[in-house]
Order: structure tokens, then sequence, then C-alpha cells
């Protein structure tokens, strides 16, 4: 196990040095100039043109490609161009609201879709069955952003529940926390509930047909022991890796969730970086979000051996 | 259902509840400290050095920081802020400026003469102002403490408008440790002698920033009016809460989430209008200038009959109701360069874009300068409202007059680099692109980058004109009001006969804030002394 660990963890160095040469160049090619923007609307071309050159951004490819590298080696991810701060603590400043907001998500998602997907396929071909198959269109097929608006205008504004924006740190209080964090949550979830709970009865549907739910009912297990115990047990696998695999789409939803709730989180620290061409932030900031793509992945295989132990590394 | 048809429609819901009388704050608003304002900004602040960044909103916060020499007050007339007294010598060559007694900076440093010194050095290396002072100086030295003295090779009337004015860069004064860092790069301390103190702990680049008053601040004896006057501080705090999502910023601001928002899109402001707990009202009466801007390197752009064809046939009305809809409140048709309803405002030779518009005519002009049906580039950033709705209307003339269009829908920052480039459009170039002035730029020359046309030097798409450059430098000669309009009346004519760049309108904003707010003005950039919360 421990080497298989090691493994990995080796593995991810190429992965991440493919993702580092892929960002930098898909950037370097990309059209846009930070110096541009900083210069304002107003500059004349010389003056974008002496930005540019104090910025650094007129030398060669492989001269920023080197100096990046050597830098991300010694554990710095850079300045910013725009405001001057190290990357890592824009990085840190931020990582907390998007990182609660996964949580949050998480959490709710697994657990409102696993027992969804669960009592959609016990009653199979049933009402409640189609009912949690029309919610999970729904939720594969409405986008996050109008989720967020109808969210925020019903509990935010009509009920005057929950903030319409905003984020409070944890170390504020659990309450205001979860307070802006809700609807956000629940905006972003939806399209999450919705993959895990189809993936969940499918699972099952495929479970409950085994021989070994026979023996178990016929021995005379209960329907809770016997769906979430024997069943749910077995359909495990799938499932998580489903979840590991839909923290991409978490990652791609908080970009837009963040923007309609207002939230200081990486999503719009990502956006705000690649509108203005913020080159060393873009790149911190999907380094950071394919190494935890990465090591979600690593946790998911590894955690395989807890729902199956037919499987060892 | 388009996104932006989505915000209008959520907004719109979001509003219902308002109309009944509005709702009360969510706890967590509740609890925010009454003596905090907290304002939602037209852009991000993604840096904070007026002088190396000169976008509007670092400039609007600069504003709180750093105070400056002079000050435009609303009739667009420079006055004394940290100067106390100014003298001239009967030349005109020598300028003396004393600085006002206890200014202080925020770190406790009083405010002296080479700081204003160091100061004035590096505004003037990015200003278009300062660099033409700056051709001419002699000197610029610190004589005492509070005196400093710049004198020049001749003489430069404009002096106290360039040193007064609110274009960005504005000459604001920092420390000399501070201001003698290269204009090229960027400061990393923020200290200045402005009414509020910029807390930099406090900031997070892309949702806030916040300000807090600078109790040693010695404001004015005269009541505040836009950049002059005393600038009383009367709020603890200012926080700018970024909100780039429109709609989200509408309910924050009917939610009393936030206090006032700078730039309710068009969109919205019918909402916020009915909204009982609302004020809104323009933002900035100097409004925008619209622009459709043609690259006079390549052709059939680097024909004045081409350009012009494109003048006798555009619509102002179907750029600006693109834009702010059927509200006439909010546009006005620009037959000239300049700002409307302000002193040097001139519609000379704007007859091209008045009465009915000449497709014919514009089709033999077309024809004329030899256009052969090539493709015509028009670069539109899609991700600004301004620019998306003039592209649109664009396509739709340049193919009405018979033009082959190759739409380039792209982002702003993308706009902003392909702009420079001075290949050929089919070499990665252009033909068109769209902008917007403030009106504050466009009163007059002095700020105004986009009226020059002095080839490589000018503005993108680089006119060259030296009918053009020398109404400009007439301008800048004119001893009075009466040489000045005529100069304007020239440099209008000239500029509508070359065909420099064709604007597309004039357009305002709004401004929205919560009734328990007052002291909000009309203004090109929101001033926060005087503003009050109850």
């Amino acid at each position: 196990m421990f080497a298989y660990i090691v493994r990995r963890v080796l593995a991810t160095i190429p992965v991440m040095a493919i993702v580092a040469l892929f960002v930098f160049s898909l950037l370097y090619i990309a059209p846009g100039d930070p110096a541009a923007v900083i210069a304002g609307d107003q500059a004349t071309p010389a003056d974008v043109e002496r930005i540019r050159a104090s910025l650094g951004l007129d030398r060669p490819f492989l001269v920023r490609f080197g100096e990046w590298v050597f830098r991300i080696l010694r554990g710095d991810l850079g300045v910013s161009i725009f405001t001057n701060l190290p990357v890592t603590r824009m990085i840190a400043q931020r990582i907390e609201p998007t990182l609660s907001l996964m949580v949050v998500t998480l959490f709710l998602a697994i657990t409102i879709a696993v027992p969804l997907g669960v009592v959609a396929a016990w009653k199979a071909g049933s009402w409640i069955d189609r009912g949690v198959m029309a919610f999970a269109v729904l939720g594969f097929s409405v986008p996050v952003f109008v989720v967020g608006y109808l969210l925020a205008y019903f509990f935010a504004l009509e009920l005057d529940w929950f903030p319409v924006q905003g984020y409070t740190p944890f170390a504020q209080g659990v309450g205001p926390w979860l307070s802006n964090l809700v609807l956000p949550a629940v905006a972003l979830g939806g399209v999450y509930i919705a993959l895990i709970a189809r993936i969940t009865r499918a699972t099952m549907l495929e479970v409950l047909q085994q021989d070994y739910i026979r023996t178990a009912r016929a021995k005379g297990a209960g329907q809770g022991t016997m769906l979430f115990v024997h069943a749910l047990k077995n359909a495990a696998v799938p499932i998580v890796t489903v979840i590991g695999i839909g923290v991409a789409l978490l990652i791609g939803g908080a970009v837009v969730t963040e923007s309609v709730f207002a939230i200081p989180g990486l999503g719009r620290l990502t956006v705000d970086a690649i509108l203005r061409r913020d080159y060393p932030v873009i790149q911190g900031v999907i380094l950071l979000f394919s190494f935890v793509y990465v090591l979600v992945n690593l946790l998911i295989d590894l955690s395989y051996t807890l729902f199956d132990p037919r499987i060892r590394y | 259902m388009e996104r932006r048809s989505f915000l209008k429609f959520a907004a719109g819901a979001a509003s219902v509840p308002a109309l009944g009388g509005g709702l009360s704050a969510p706890a967590l608003a509740q609890g925010a400290a009454a003596r905090t304002l907290r304002f939602v900004p037209q852009a991000n602040l993604a840096n904070f050095d007026p002088i190396w960044g000169t976008q509007y909103v670092v400039r609007n916060a600069a504003m709180l920081v750093w105070d400056t020499l002079y000050g435009f007050d609303s009739k667009l007339q420079p006055q004394r802020q940290m100067v106390e007294s100014e003298e001239v010598s009967a030349d005109g060559l020598t300028w003396t400026f004393k600085l006002r007694s206890g200014l202080k900076f925020h770190d406790g440093e009083p405010v002296l003469a080479k700081d204003a010194v160091a100061s004035m050095a590096r505004w003037a290396v990015r200003d278009p102002m300062g660099q033409m002072i700056r051709a001419i100086q002699n000197e610029l030295v610190a004589v005492d403490d509070r005196t400093f003295r710049w004198s020049l090779k001749q003489p430069y009337p404009k002096m106290l408008l360039a040193l007064a004015k609110n274009n960005s860069p504005c000459s604001f004064v920092m420390p000399e440790r501070i201001a003698k860092t290269d204009p090229f790069q960027q400061i990393t301390e923020y200290v200045g002698s402005g009414p509020f103190r910029f807390v930099k702990d406090e900031w997070v680049p892309g949702a806030k920033a916040s300000f807090a008053k600078f109790d040693g601040y010695v404001p004015r004896e005269e009541a505040a009016d836009w950049m002059a006057g005393g600038k009383r501080v009367m709020v603890d705090k200012v926080e700018w809460v970024i909100m780039p999502d429109p709609a989200t910023a509408s309910s924050a601001l009917q939610n009393g989430e936030v206090d006032w928002w700078e730039n309710p899109i068009a969109d919205l402001v019918p909402l916020l209008k009915r909204n009982r707990n609302v004020n809104v009202d323009i933002a900035d009466p100097l409004g925008n200038v619209g622009s459709f801007r043609m690259n006079h390197l390549h052709a059939p752009f680097n024909d004045p009959r081409a350009r012009r064809a494109v003048l006798m046939a555009m619509s102002q009305e179907d750029y600006m109701r693109a834009l702010v809809g059927d509200n006439p409140e909010l546009w006005k048709p620009l037959p000239g360069f300049f700002t409307p309803d302000t002193p040097l405002y001139s519609e000379a030779g704007g007859e091209p874009l008045k009465g009915k518009r000449d497709y014919e005519g514009a089709k033999k002009l077309l024809k004329e300068a030899g256009y052969d049906g090539q493709p015509i580039t028009i670069l539109v950033a899609q991700d600004q409202p301004i620019t998306k709705a003039f592209g649109d209307v664009s396509a739709d003339l340049l193919k009405r007059i018979g033009m082959n269009v190759d739409f380039v829908a792209t982002d702003w920052g993308t706009v902003g680099s392909r702009r420079a480039v001075k290949t050929p459009p089919s070499q990665g170039g252009w033909h068109v692109f769209h902008t917007w002035h403030a009106g504050a730029d466009c009163i007059n020359p002095a700020a105004y980058t986009a009226i020059r046309a002095n080839g490589d030097g000018a503005w993108f798409g680089w006119p060259k004109s030296e009918a053009i450059e020398a109404a400009r430098d007439a301008w800048f000669a004119a001893p009075d009001m009466t040489a000045e309009k005529a100069a304007i009346d020239k440099l209008n004519k000239e500029a509508m006969d070359f065909g420099l760049y064709a604007p597309t309108g004039f357009f305002l904003s709004y401004q929205a804030w919560r009734k328990n707010v007052s002291g909000v003005v009309k203004a090109p950039i929101p001033f926060f002394w005087g503003v009050t919360k109850s």
C-alpha cells in the first residue's frame, strides 16, 4: 500500500510538469496583453510598450519559461502582474471560501444524492423513481447561475433567510459562515446531486439483481440493512469514482457560483486573472486546481480498499 | 434565453417584494457598522498605483488616499487644494507654488515641497500634459519646506489645468521615497495625505478594498465641490465591495447589504427606481463619448473618403438605443468630438452626422476610395456591454453600405492587445474597434488622447493630420476663452472632415444608493467626502 502511494505521488510529478508546460504555452500563444490593461484605455502605444518591457513580457518564451519553472521548483509561484502581491498570498486569501463552498456542496450532495439514488433503485419504475430521475434531469439541465438567481430571490429577498452575497470566514462563527454558504452550495450542488443520484441508482439496480442480495433477503435481512449495508457497500466503488471525477465539475461550477454570490474565492480569482491576462496568477491557480484534482483521485483510488476488500495495492 | 435577459428577469423578480416596502436587511448586514459605507465600484481594484496604472477605477480609489495640488470643481475650473498660493512670473516662465500648512501624510510625516516635486516629476513622465510641461521644463525644485518652483523654457498657460484635471493620471502627491519609484514600475507603499487611508491588510484584490477615515486630514475651509474645497469625511470607513455580477449587486443594494452602486446597468435601473429604499440618478453629467475607431494605416480607411462614408451613413440613434434602450434621458446625438454642455462643445463640421442617413452616398464614396469588397475586420469585445452593442450595430451599418464584414467576436483583453498591431488586418491587424471615452476626458484636448493626429505617436488607428495637430496646438496657446473656442471649432471641423474617428453618440449612466445615504453628488468620480449614512 505504502509503495503504491509513493508510486502514485511520484506519478503526479510528470502530470504536473505536463500541466505546467501546457498552461504556460497556452498563455504565451493566447491573445491579450496585460500591459494594455494596466496602461488604461487612454494610454499611447509607446506607454503600453514600456510597461510591457518593465514587466519582462517582451522577453523570449524560453527565458520566461525557464525562470518560471525555476521559481516553481523553489515553491515560488511568482508575483501578480497587477497587484504586485505574491500569487501564494493571493491564493491563501481566496482558498478558504472556495474550500468551504466545495466541502459544504460535497456534504449536501452526498447526503442528498446517495439516499435518493438508493430509493430510486429500490422503487425502480415507480413514481418515486421517475420523480428522482426528473429531478436529476433538471439538475443536469438548469445552469448553475439560473438556480443561483432563483434561490437568491426566494430565500434571500423573499424570505430573508440568507444573505444575497458575500462570505463570512469560519473563524467568525459557524452560523454566519454557513448562512453565506447554503444558497451557493445548493446552487452548485444541483448538477452534482443529479450526477451522483443517477450513478447510484444505476449501480444499485445492478447490485440488487445479484445473488447475494437475494440470499440476504432470504435470510430475512430488513430493507434498510439490505439496501444500505449489503447493496450500497457493493455499489460504492463506481459512486465514489464519480464523486471524485465530479470534483472537476465543482471546480468549474465554483467559478460561476462565486460570481453570482460574490464569494471571494479561487474561482473568481481565476476569472479575473484570465480577463486581465494576469499570467502568474492564472498559472498558479491552474497548477493548484490540477494538483487538487490529482490528489482527490489518488484518495478516491485509496478509498476503494475500504469498500472492496478484494482490491489491494 | 440569453444570460443578460435572464439577469433582467432575475433582478426583476427580486424587485417584487421590494415594491411592498422593501425587505429588512439580513442579520449579517444589520450587524455591520452603521458608520461603514459599502460601495460597489465599476470594476475590480486590481492594482493601486494611479500613475503606473491609469484605469479609472484606480484613479477613483486613489482620489480617497492621495490629495492633489489643485482640483477641478463642478464648473470645471481648477481650484487650489493642497496649494495655499501660487505665483507666476510676468513672462509666464516661472511658477512658484506654496503648500498649505499642516498637511500630513498617513504615516504622520509632514507633506513637504520635496514630496510634491518628486510626485510631479513622476506624474509628468506618464501624463500627456505633464509630458508637454516636461518637454519645456528648465527645472522643478523645492525652494523650502513648503515652496517649490517650476521654471519653463516657454510659457505654459494651461499649468493649473494640468495640475487640477481629473483625467487619469491625476497629479497625486506622494511621499518623496514613494514618488521616486520608476513611473513604469508599480509602487508598493500606499501612503498619501488624502482624507482616507488605505487599509492594505484588508485589501483582497477582486473582492474588497477598505479605506479608513484619516483623522489627521486638514480640509480646506470652503465647501466641497468635486475635487476642490473641504473634503470632510462623515463616515469612519468606506468599503469597496467588488461585485462582477450586476444582478447580484442589484439584489444586494435592494437588500441593504451594500449602500451605493456606482454603475447599475441600464436594464436594471427601472427595477431599482421602483424600490422606495433606493435612489437612482445620473452618475456623471459629463457622460461618455462612444467611438467607432478606424485604422488609418490600411485600406480602405487609409482614405478619408472611406472614413467619411462611415460618418454619413452612421445613425448615432441606433448605437445609443442599442446601448441604453428607449430612455431619451440617457443619450444625445453628438455631431462633434467634445462633451456636450461643456464650454468648448462644438458642432463645427458636424453635418455628416446630422439629418437623414445617406447609404447610397456612402457606397459611392467607398467606390471612389477604391474599396473592392475586401473583408473589413471589426474587433468586438463581447465581455463589455458597450462594445458589444456598438459592434452589433456597426456590423449592420457596414453591411448596409456594401462592406464585407469580418466580425471578430473576442474579449476586451484581446482587443487591448490586437489594436496595437499595425500589420494589415489579414496579418493579425484590424480595421475597426469600438471603445468609449469618459466625457471628462473630452471637455478639451488636454487629456483627449483619441483626438491626436500625430501619426505614429497618435492613439490606436494612428491618424496623421497636420491641420488637426495645429488646431490642437492653437488651443494650448490660446490666451482666453474666445481664442480657445475658435481653436476648438477649427479642430472639430478638421477632425470631422478628416474622419479622425466616428463618434457613435453621447451617453450617460446611472448610479444608485440607499435612501439612508446622503451627500452623493453627480460627478465623473464617486466622491466620498460629504457623504453620510444614517
